[in-house]
């Protein structure tokens, strides 16, 4: 009833493959793009955009990008986190040697980093599967954070071993670094998010996206009806990656402001994986809410005792909240193994028919 | 062609000039050899018998190693403790069993893998919750362990061995041996391989799901208690050692994920290899620190070769 596609022909084979087949998508998203660009940075101050807002918007880029690797394309990973690292650091360098260098295109360019070193450690996924891989692909994880560590050059020599977000300015308005109001640094992250999901979601239904269910579903019959493993599970890499280097650089420049090696370590990789599968694999709206779930309810947890006037002490509340989230995997597994996205799925064919049951 | 002497060449005239401090280098490595292979053999036992690739291994190690100590900082006597360790790791069986597993049977891999780091985060919180987040001292007089040392003189340098690595590496070596027997020649053991073989054909001729799987989870909560009075003693129990547990992965992978032979002599190889790699090459011409992914790039090196591990059963894929 809510949601009737009952009269909506499709009289073309263009408008069966239109990006919204049902016109109460359009107009579902419609109103998820006016909340996120006019009505909550409305109702937010600066607390909520930088431990709720911008994060969210981050971590489910991120999510996003592993999400084409492990979600579409079948190839576990478990180097996320430093494939972040990589995006971070190349854009701090990018950022310090050009400074008069536009910072979309220190973004751009730094994914490409992370894209070439997610490629080089995705070349065993030729030889090796499943958990074999991701024990290949930890190889990454550890050591690349141990080349944050060591590799002097790569945080410009700076005596805390940190980089640090310089002051960075596009069109006379402060950007990133100390002096950005959370407000820009927000619609920075937000336009860059919308447009690479844009991006994302073409490929993933095109005929790239294609040939990578091929691959996840069974790699040696895809590669029987003519498909080039290689420079599918490649490409799957390369993607991947460099929608992770563009969120680590994100990760640093818009909301971190400063960043340590260890920062980048195996929780961070498996802080987002959770998001991918929570969220759903192999779906992209999965990851904005598995994001909201992950990043935000952390958050909502933790301020409800000091809400209540429980005294409870904060190492306590972190501890439950540790707890709290693992209980809260566990059951969304059970409840739903193919993640929100698919809960979603459901509802929405729930509201197709109601109210009548079938 | 100084730098590929002093890659390829003066390691091995640093070996040969100080005997003494190689065989405690060695030493060293066989020690922590051991620990890794503790930790792969809970591993590799969970994953033959239901193909769950159990990531809450390495807590399970802190989380029973810390009930221990608390148990004795509650004032009970430690040949009382270790029992009653031992039920909690029982009822911890249960409970995954009954709660966690259970519903999610026939799921796909990654779910269950998943599953298993939900478990992990949820014991972290449960274990820092109840005991406190702060290093604990392992109760090792208290359960007869000898902390003494033997000092050898070998070649004329001396080298240091502590009672209790020997009580390990023996006590690791006891239970592999009993492990290995209950696996080979028990009919629970024969039960365990054959739903590891094909879970619907164990099934039918009566071998029951659950009654193995909580089985499997309290023998690898007995080798994560082991591991966790071996680790314990050592360097004290903290939460640090759930990181260090995941060096238990490459172990496994250099050996094979059904191997627990491999699981051993894989153990043993990166504890020895990765101990060797810091002192002669990584910390002379690396910086130092190598420990953290030395162990992974070896295991990727193998797996470019062998990717099966150098045991694990060969690969038949069919479309």
């Amino acid at each position: 009833m809510l949601y009737r596609v009952a009269g909506q022909y499709k009289t073309s084979y263009k408008a069966d493959y239109a990006l919204f087949p049902v016109k109460q998508d359009a107009w579902l998203l419609g109103v998820i793009l006016l909340f996120a660009f006019v009505i909550l940075p409305l109702m937010a101050n600066e607390f909520t955009f930088r431990a709720l807002l911008i994060p969210v918007l981050i971590y489910s880029l991120a999510a996003l990008g592993l999400n084409i690797l492990t979600g579409y394309a079948g190839q576990l990973s478990l180097g996320t986190g430093a494939f972040m690292g990589v995006g971070a650091y190349a854009c701090f360098k990018l950022a310090t040697i050009f400074p008069e260098l536009n910072i979309v295109i220190v973004l751009a360019l730094s994914g490409f980093f992370s894209a070439a070193i997610g490629m080089a450690f995705g070349l065993p996924s030729l030889r090796i599967k499943g958990f074999y891989l991701a024990i290949a692909t930890l190889a990454a994880q550890f050591f690349l954070v141990w080349l944050f560590q060591k590799w002097a050059w790569l945080y410009n020599y700076s005596a805390s071993g940190a980089i640090q977000a310089p002051n960075i300015q596009m069109f006379g308005v402060t950007v990133a670094g100390a002096r950005a109001s959370a407000m820009t640094q927000y619609y920075f992250v937000l336009c860059v998010v919308a447009v690479v999901t844009f991006c994302a979601i073409n490929i993933t239904r095109g005929r790239i996206g294609r040939i990578w269910k091929s691959v996840r579903d069974m790699d040696i019959a895809a590669e029987l009806v003519g498909i080039n493993l290689m420079k599918a599970k490649l490409l799957a890499f390369f993607v991947s990656s460099y929608i992770v280097g563009i969120a680590g650089a994100l990760f640093v420049f818009f909301w971190r402001g400063a960043a340590e090696a260890e920062l980048f370590d195996i929780q961070l990789s498996f802080r987002v994986l959770f998001i991918a599968i929570i969220g759903g694999l192999g779906s992209i709206l999965g990851n904005y809410l598995g994001a909201i779930l992950i990043v935000a309810l952390p958050v909502i947890i933790g301020a409800v005792p000091s809400a209540l006037g429980l005294p409870i002490s904060p190492s306590m509340v972190e501890h439950l909240n540790v707890m709290i989230i693992g209980l809260l995997i566990i059951g969304f597994l059970i409840l739903e193994p193919h993640g929100l996205a698919r809960l979603w799925a459901i509802i929405r064919e729930k509201l197709i028919i109601w109210p009548f049951p079938h | 062609m100084d730098f590929i002497h002093s890659i390829l060449i003066q390691p091995f005239l640093d070996m040969a000039d100080a005997p003494d401090f190689l065989i405690q280098v060695l030493w060293e490595g066989i020690v922590s050899g051991v620990l890794y292979a503790l930790i792969a053999l809970g591993f590799v036992l969970i994953f033959k018998s239901s193909r769950i690739f159990n990531f809450a291994q390495g807590i399970m190690v802190v989380f029973a190693a810390l009930t221990l100590v608390g148990l004795h900082q509650k004032g009970i006597p430690a040949w009382l403790a270790l029992p009653m360790t031992l039920g909690v790791m029982l009822l911890l069986a249960i409970a995954i069993e009954r709660v966690v597993l259970r519903p999610l049977v026939n799921q796909p891999d990654i779910i269950l893998f998943m599953a298993t780091i939900g478990i992990t985060l949820f014991l972290i919180g449960l274990g820092e919750t109840i005991f406190g987040g702060e290093n604990k001292r392992m109760i090792t007089e208290e359960l007869g362990i000898p902390t003494d040392s033997y000092i050898f003189e070998p070649f004329g340098g001396l080298v240091m061995i502590e009672q209790r690595d020997i009580t390990a590496v023996v006590g690791a070596v006891v239970l592999v041996v009993c492990l290995l027997l209950f696996l080979n020649k028990s009919k629970m053991g024969r039960a365990i391989r054959a739903l590891g073989d094909d879970h619907q054909a164990a099934l039918s001729v009566g071998i029951s799901l659950s009654t193995i799987w909580v089985l499997v989870w309290f023998i690898a909560g007995m080798i994560a208690l082991a591991t966790g009075i071996v680790w314990g003693a050592r360097a004290g129990v903290s939460f640090a050692l759930e990181v260090i547990a995941l060096k238990a992965l490459p172990v496994l992978m250099l050996g094979g994920l059904e191997s627990v032979s491999g699981a051993i002599i894989g153990g043993l190889m990166i504890g020895i290899l990765e101990k060797l790699f810091e002192i002669y090459w990584g910390q002379p011409l690396l910086g130092g620190n190598t420990e953290s992914w030395f162990a992974y790039m070896l295991a990727l090196v193998v797996l470019l070769f062998r990717p099966q591990g150098l045991f694990g059963e060969r690969i038949i894929e069919r479309v």
